[in-house]
């Protein structure tokens, strides 16, 4: 509770830490335009255009609905891999034998392109929910599995001694000494993991299933609705940056102030 | 009465014997300091009668109501800042956190830190700093047996002797047992009532020194003087392999 207060007390510092974010975005955002003055409205619309078909979108009852089908789909399977990949990796951390076994698997399926996964899946699963969720599940679990476990195999021995030698009971031992260290590891993992769900949520939809914003974007393709496409890219990246600046970004800051 | 009882112990990593027969009582209100060559089996003699270790052979009986351990290395928890760390030890004892917090501010104080470094992460301290802390969290417990691995090794000569004044100050007064390990001989001279000698491959008490004046009427001449007495001693020059290298 006090640390929920923390992080909303520092959240206003940390906005106005942001104005040279805000900079660096304005002059892309400059550069898109001068692109667009350079090959015309087909190949690269104007900024202006596609915050206008954006708006236009998002006042649109389908298009809302497009993205939260997306939304579900993306987060069931993150959910799945959060659950899973969290329990099973700090498991796995915890027994020497476990986590050798684990490690060639991990890198079977971090080294398996996601697109031969979408494949395999459509092929087990037809076109559907499943399809996409079995891939964002395939896509983000390793990558948590593994920040789980590093995080239980890097677990200080001198500071389990130290908690031995002054009788720490079990659940201080976890509390006070295991979790700290654990979490610095698994909540970045957790964050990389949301973005690759998050980006191949809209690439399995877009081969897999007939909705969804990948759906949408695979639409707009061959309409050569060039805007749409690039109003969908914007609410993809919106929504990520908002994720990611917005509401992770000052919980790890306050997560990890002890660090270097 | 509450003493610390070693019997023949043995101690081996695999086939390396590490410690052969050691036997020795450390009895309330004493200090026992084992010296010896790095690499000789100290620290794990340590550990064994600190209970980190389990007995193979022999018997490590320990009858003090209360212990505390205070390492070489600070092994302060990094996402703890100063007063939490020190706290902990009473928490872990079942004190009320608001109680722990107050003891540990009042230590933290007598162990030279200021009260802008309470809220401090370790890394924001100095290596003497966190020795300090390390320090408070080992007595603010009030433990009647203190065990100490080299503790003092890595800090300058003027908090080495601050330091050891509190300590001496608690001997004093008969609060504390201390049972120390050390390469430093002078250091085992100001501090200890006895001191073991540990030869090593594999570690074995050669020799054990009484010193008999209460610790804190032990000024630097005493202490200089029953260095240079000790450096000529056989034993001594045998086990720290002096010779060679005069």
């Amino acid at each position: 509770m006090k640390f929920a207060l923390k992080i909303l007390k520092d959240f206003p510092a940390f906005l106005w830490s942001g104005w040279g974010a805000v900079a660096s975005i304005l002059l892309f955002i400059a550069l898109w335009d001068s692109g667009n003055q350079v090959y015309g409205d087909l190949v690269l619309p104007s900024p202006l255009e596609t915050f206008k078909t954006l708006h236009a979108m998002l006042n649109d009852a389908n298009v809302i609905a497009e993205i939260k089908t997306t939304l579900y789909r993306a987060s069931v399977g993150f959910g799945i891999s959060l659950l899973f990949g969290t329990a099973l990796g700090l498991l796995a951390g915890f027994f020497a034998t476990a986590s050798m076994m684990s490690r060639p698997i991990v890198t079977i399926l971090v080294g398996m392109p996601p697109i031969a996964w979408i494949v395999l899946a459509m092929i087990w699963f037809g076109m559907g929910d499943e399809t996409v969720i079995f891939t964002v599940i395939v896509a983000s679990f390793p990558i948590i599995f593994v920040g789980a476990l590093q995080g239980t195999r890097t677990l200080d021995g001198d500071l389990k001694e130290m908690a031995k030698s002054f009788g720490f009971p079990w659940h201080m031992k976890f509390l006070d000494v295991y979790f700290p260290h654990i979490f610095s590891y698994v909540f970045p993992a957790w964050v990389s993991a949301l973005g690759m769900a998050w980006k191949i949520v809209i690439m399995a939809e877009l081969l897999a299933t007939s909705d969804g914003i990948g759906a949408s974007l695979a639409t707009a393709r061959s309409q050569l609705d060039t805007p749409t496409a690039l109003a969908i890219v914007t609410i993809m990246i919106g929504s990520l940056m908002f994720i990611e600046y917005i509401i992770l970004e000052p919980i790890k800051r306050e997560v990890e102030l002890w660090r270097d | 009465m509450e003493r610390l009882e070693v019997k023949g112990l043995n101690h081996s990593f695999g086939f390396t014997k590490i410690l052969h027969d050691i036997n020795f009582t450390l009895n309330k209100g004493e200090v026992l300091s084992i010296v010896g060559p790095s690499g000789g089996g100290k620290t794990t003699l340590l550990h064994l009668c600190a209970d980190l270790l389990d007995v193979e052979e022999g018997s490590v009986k320990n009858t003090f109501l209360s212990t505390a351990f205070a390492f070489q290395e600070p092994r302060l928890l990094p996402w703890k800042n100063v007063i939490d760390n020190i706290s902990l030890a009473l928490i872990a004892k079942g004190e009320k956190k608001s109680e722990a917090i107050k003891k540990s501010q009042e230590i933290a104080l007598r162990f030279g830190l200021e009260e802008d470094d309470f809220d401090k992460f370790p890394k924001d301290l100095s290596g003497g700093m966190k020795q300090r802390v390390s320090f408070a969290r080992a007595l603010v417990t009030k433990p009647s047996l203190l065990f100490l691995d080299e503790p003092f090794s890595a800090l300058d000569i003027g908090l080495k002797k601050e330091l050891q004044s509190v300590l001496i100050d608690m001997i004093s007064k008969k609060e504390l047992s201390v049972l120390f390990i050390t390469h430093d001989l002078m250091e085992a001279i100001r501090l200890s009532d006895e001191m073991l000698l540990l030869k090593a491959d594999p570690g074995h008490i050669v020799k054990k020194f009484k010193f008999d004046i209460v610790q804190n009427q032990r000024d630097d001449k005493y202490v200089y003087g029953k260095s240079a007495e000790i450096l000529q001693d056989s034993e001594i020059i045998n086990t720290f392999e002096l010779e060679l290298k005069s």
